[in-house]
């Protein structure tokens, strides 16, 4: 039949379902289509932190969110316009995300009073008016399913098993897309399993096909190519962005890079990443534990390699003592810390960025080191990319602070060419030019020592986490020198500001009358509102750190031609301490701690808040 | 019954005695950094062996690496002209393996304590035995805490009175070789700070081994446990008490070599050669067998006579296990052979790109 193809500029799709549903593989999977058909999007998957929770249930609620559209998009959306709810349990838990009008596909066979019972629904949400002013399409995925697939040799455990792909066609069909690309997934995932392809592919189409032949639906939509800027995209995630960035600023430098860490969600994709390509020299080591993960870091970069490790918060604080060592030891090291909500386990799946002050202080003694945040899935590629050559090129740990929202959210990618990286130069010394003592705390002009690894003839020396003489490294317990000491490694890791890039508006004027000040995983809400509220005719603009140790050298003076600093966080308030004790402004904090992103409404909603205070 | 005498061997030494390197003799490796140990301490002793081998095991001395944790045991790299760090407690063996797995043909040696070994870096210690990463740990066991000022280590014996313990210690001890033996340790070997022989073969032996070696040495301690192993150590009462065992040779013991040792099943006893026994009567050492080796190693524990036994010095047990680090460069090599040589761009790009134009 014909229908009618409406034409929609962003659209926001939540696939949500019990977490065996398969719903993290629609969602990529959708993803990965609407990547290749041209759009601008951001993603956003949600799933809890066991791995087979109870079934049924809300905390067993396994969802995916996708925005995609024809004009640029910064965040995973704020609310959906259609859900998708596998059982009643989705349903419940994100109904009230979905927009008023909005488009719900709910699979009938997951309402039955099993589901019902388990999701605390007291009546049926589908025949009572608790779902009115939605567009409701009921359609029992599972029978339909296991009817397209009643010649396929399986059993019925194993057919239900496709129902997502049911789903997915569905969906296809409403976004009139094809399904090549998935069809080509499924006959590479699963080549050695006939059955299964086969079965897989059937629900595909005859979820693609329930929607053409169904005179229920009476309208698709279609949504145009975003103008985006010209060039060759791919998709990314954070983590393996991060792990990107690593080997490529490894190959940069023309330095081994190894691995060392312990598994820790939502760290451990940059493991996973990372292993699979041995072929470019990488040597991975899963140590024991987080100490010993660093300390083989630790162990490496002595050895003259670049050393990395990677965590998550609780992994960050058992490794603060080594890290420590790294600063008294003056090697290059990176830390990769994809934060987590916390304190302690706190909630591993899901998102926060309280590790700032951690990472800025979170270590006994004066232990200055940098700190670079990502701000979204494809920037992690830089913040590694540049952590690595500040680490090389200072002789320093650093830091680099992503989170859980990034690693895991997806987006479209203009990725570099290796040959326009810049050059990354090590500060090895090689041979001896004359017969006089290595001194490996002599510095140059940045405060920078060399490097003298092991295997170098007449360089041999020891250091270790004693205070040590300026220039000999000797052991040394003199106040004079312990004070001296501690001001230079200080001041060398504030000379790296010269080596940063400025800080930028990014949206907005460099004047006006609030900054909305962010860093990390805030950015694509804080670049919406702001656009937003541009677009109104407000002075607002919005300005996203990368580089917070040291901070840029004009950030304090871009600041000062505001009136107002309003700093959203996912935290308590952290960077905003940072702030107000560096440029003793009165900046204005803006938390949220549920572990979930800041929203576009709720932002906005602030800023103008802090506007109407300005008069 | 007579116990036949294994035919496997030691390998033999890669560089022979008295070989030098490059004419290198102890002084080179000698840093003049001022040694900073309380004068008498066995420390001293082990530092001057080590010195003195350094020069025959014909490595460079720019490869040669000496990593420690922290107490008195881990100034240790401060005093030798190599490459060295003095790392963190309980933590060397991970950051040597972190340095072993990235630079393999580096010589490196591990330098710790009973207390920075034992109780803080047990675990890494565990670890890095497990993995065989070929290089060489030496734990110098005084069964005390000394930089710390005297508190009881994880290897004192039950009811030491220290500081921290007025009424005695409460825990069992480890037994470091029997730790390192359960860890799947590869060369385990007992020596001590009042024995340069013994301790200069016990070093070059651990070099030689091609895995992780433990390396146990028995280091006085004077000023807060002095005379711990004097009864191992002292003229008087060593040859009474220590049982140097060797690879093939039984093991005979006693001022006259009068006593010996005998497997009755897997129970060892002390027996008087006296009494009519035969040295092929007695327990021949057989480093490469790890059942004997873990009674060896226990003999004290597994004791069950009213006799003492003696505690047995010398290479307790070896085996041959593949490296992590050689295994970990195959599988770098395997990956080549089966991708090719990874290409960056191609990479970046990953499966699925597509163009705006």
């Amino acid at each position: 039949m014909n229908n009618v193809i409406e034409e929609k500029q962003n659209v926001v799709v939540k696939f949500a379902g019990d977490s065996g549903d398969g719903m993290q593989l629609v969602g990529t999977q959708f993803t990965n289509n609407t990547a290749a058909v041209g759009h601008d999007l951001g993603t956003f998957p949600d799933f809890p932190a066991e791995i087979r929770a109870p079934q049924g249930t809300l905390p067993g609620v396994s969802g995916f969110q996708i925005h995609f559209g024809s004009t640029s998009v910064y965040t995973p959306g704020d609310s959906c316009d259609v859900l998708v709810a596998m059982n009643a349990a989705a349903l419940k838990s994100n109904l009230q995300n979905v927009q008023k009008g909005g488009i719900l596909i709910l699979n009938t066979s997951g309402f039955d009073t099993r589901n019902l019972k388990l999701s605390g629904y007291e009546t049926n949400p589908l025949n009572e008016g608790e779902l009115t002013g939605y567009l409701v399409y009921k359609i029992d995925i599972t029978k339909l399913t296991r009817e397209a697939l009643l010649d396929v040799e399986m059993g019925v455990r194993d057919k239900d098993r496709s129902k997502n792909m049911f789903v997915l066609g569905f969906i296809y069909w409403l976004y009139n897309r094809k399904p090549e690309n998935t069809i080509q997934f499924i006959e590479q995932k699963f080549k050695s399993k006939p059955e299964v392809k086969e079965a897989n592919i059937k629900a595909l189409k005859a979820g693609y096909n329930y929607g053409d032949i169904t005179e229920a639906f009476s309208s698709r939509f279609k949504v145009k190519p975003a103008k985006m800027a010209p060039g060759t995209y791919r998709g990314i995630t954070g983590n393996p962005a991060l792990a990107l960035g690593l080997i490529a600023a490894a190959q940069k430098s023309g330095l081994q890079l190894f691995y060392g860490t312990y598994p820790i969600t939502p760290a451990s994709d940059v493991l996973h990443e990372l292993a699979r390509h041995k072929n470019f020299g990488i040597k991975t080591f899963q140590a024991e534990d987080e100490i010993a993960a660093v300390c083989s870091a630790v162990g490496a970069a002595f050895g003259g390699n670049l050393g990395v490790t990677g965590t998550s918060g609780p992994g960050l604080a058992l490794k603060a003592e080594a890290m420590g060592l790294a600063v008294m030891l003056e090697l290059p090291l990176v830390i990769l810390n994809v934060q987590r909500a916390g304190p302690s386990t706190g909630l591993p799946t899901k998102t926060e960025q309280s590790d700032l002050l951690q990472a800025y202080y979170g270590r006994n003694g004066e232990c200055p080191m940098p700190i670079i945040a990502s701000s979204t899935p494809s920037s992690c590629f830089d913040a590694a990319f540049q952590a690595v050559k500040i680490a090389i090129e200072h002789m320093t740990p650093v830091i680099v602070l992503s989170d859980g929202y990034i690693a895991n959210g997806a987006e479209p990618w203009k990725f570099p060419k290796s040959a326009d990286l810049g050059e990354i130069n090590t500060k090895k010394v090689t041979s001896k030019e004359n017969e006089e003592k290595f001194m490996p705390y002599l510095r140059d002009e940045n405060l920078v020592r060399q490097w003298a690894v092991p295997g170098t003839e007449g360089f041999e020396h020891r250091i270790g986490g004693l205070e040590k003489d300026d220039i000999t490294g000797n052991v040394s317990y003199d106040p004079d020198n312990h004070q001296k000491m501690v001001k230079i490694r200080e001041a060398k890791i504030e000379k790296i500001a010269d080596f940063i890039p400025e800080q930028n508006v990014d949206s907005g004027k460099e004047k006006g009358k609030v900054l909305v000040l962010g860093w990390g995983s805030t950015f694509g809400a804080i670049k919406s509102a702001v656009v937003d509220l541009l677009s109104e005719g407000y002075e607002v603009a919005h300005a996203h750190v990368t580089y917070i140790k040291p901070f840029p050298k004009n950030l304090g003076k871009l600041m000062s031609q505001f009136d107002k600093v309003l700093i959203p966080e996912i935290n308590n308030g952290q960077l905003v301490r940072l702030i107000r004790d560096r440029y003793l402004i009165d900046a204005v904090p803006y938390n949220k701690i549920k572990g979930t992103p800041i929203t576009k409404l709720e932002l906005k909603e602030k800023i103008l808040e802090v506007y109407s205070e300005i008069g | 019954m007579k116990i036949k005498a294994p035919v496997k061997r030691p390998a033999k030494p890669s560089s022979g005695q008295g070989q030098e390197n490059g004419g290198l003799t102890s002084k080179n490796f000698v840093s003049g950094q001022e040694v900073r140990w309380c004068p008498g301490c066995g420390d001293y002793s082990i530092l001057k062996q080590m010195q003195t081998v350094l020069p025959q095991i014909g490595v460079d001395k720019k490869d040669i690496v000496f990593i420690s944790g922290i107490g008195c045991s881990s100034r240790f790299p401060y005093y030798l002209d190599t490459y060295g760090m003095h790392s963190i407690h309980g933590r060397a063996p991970a950051i040597a393996s972190g340095l072993k797995a990235t630079r393999p043909e580096l010589s490196v040696w591990i330098v710790t304590g009973d207390g920075d070994g034992l109780s803080i870096g047990g675990n890494h210690m565990a670890h890095a035995l497990r993995r065989n990463f070929d290089v060489n740990i030496m734990l110098f066991n005084n069964e005390i805490y000394g930089l710390t000022k005297g508190q009881y280590s994880p290897t004192s014996k039950m009811d030491t009175i220290t500081k921290s313990t007025p009424l005695g210690s409460l825990d069992h001890p480890f037994n470091p070789a029997a730790f390192a033996m359960g860890a799947d340790g590869t060369f385990i070997a007992r020596s001590m700070d009042r024995d340069p022989k013994h301790l200069q073969a016990m070093l070059k032996r651990s070099h030689e081994h091609k895995g992780t070696s433990f390396l146990e040495i028995y280091q006085n301690c004077n000023i807060f446990n002095d005379g711990a192993f004097f009864d191992f150590s002292e003229k008087d009462r060593k040859m009474h008490n220590a049982l140097f065992v060797e690879h093939g040779n039984p093991m005979v013991f006693g001022m006259e070599n009068e006593l010996g040792v005998r497997l009755d099943g897997t129970k060892p006893e002390v027996v008087k050669l006296s009494d009519g026994y035969a040295l092929d009567d007695l327990w021949i050492h057989d480093e490469y067998d790890a059942i004997k080796s873990n009674i060896l190693i226990r003999m004290e524990s597994l004791n069950t006579t009213d006799q003492d036994v003696p505690r047995p010095f010398g290479v307790l047990f070896s085996a041959q296990r593949s490296n992590y680090e050689v295994l970990l460069e195959q599988q770098i090599d395997f990956a080549i052979g089966q991708k090719g040589k990874g290409d960056l761009d191609a990479l970046i790009a990953g499966n699925e790109t597509w163009v705006i134009e």
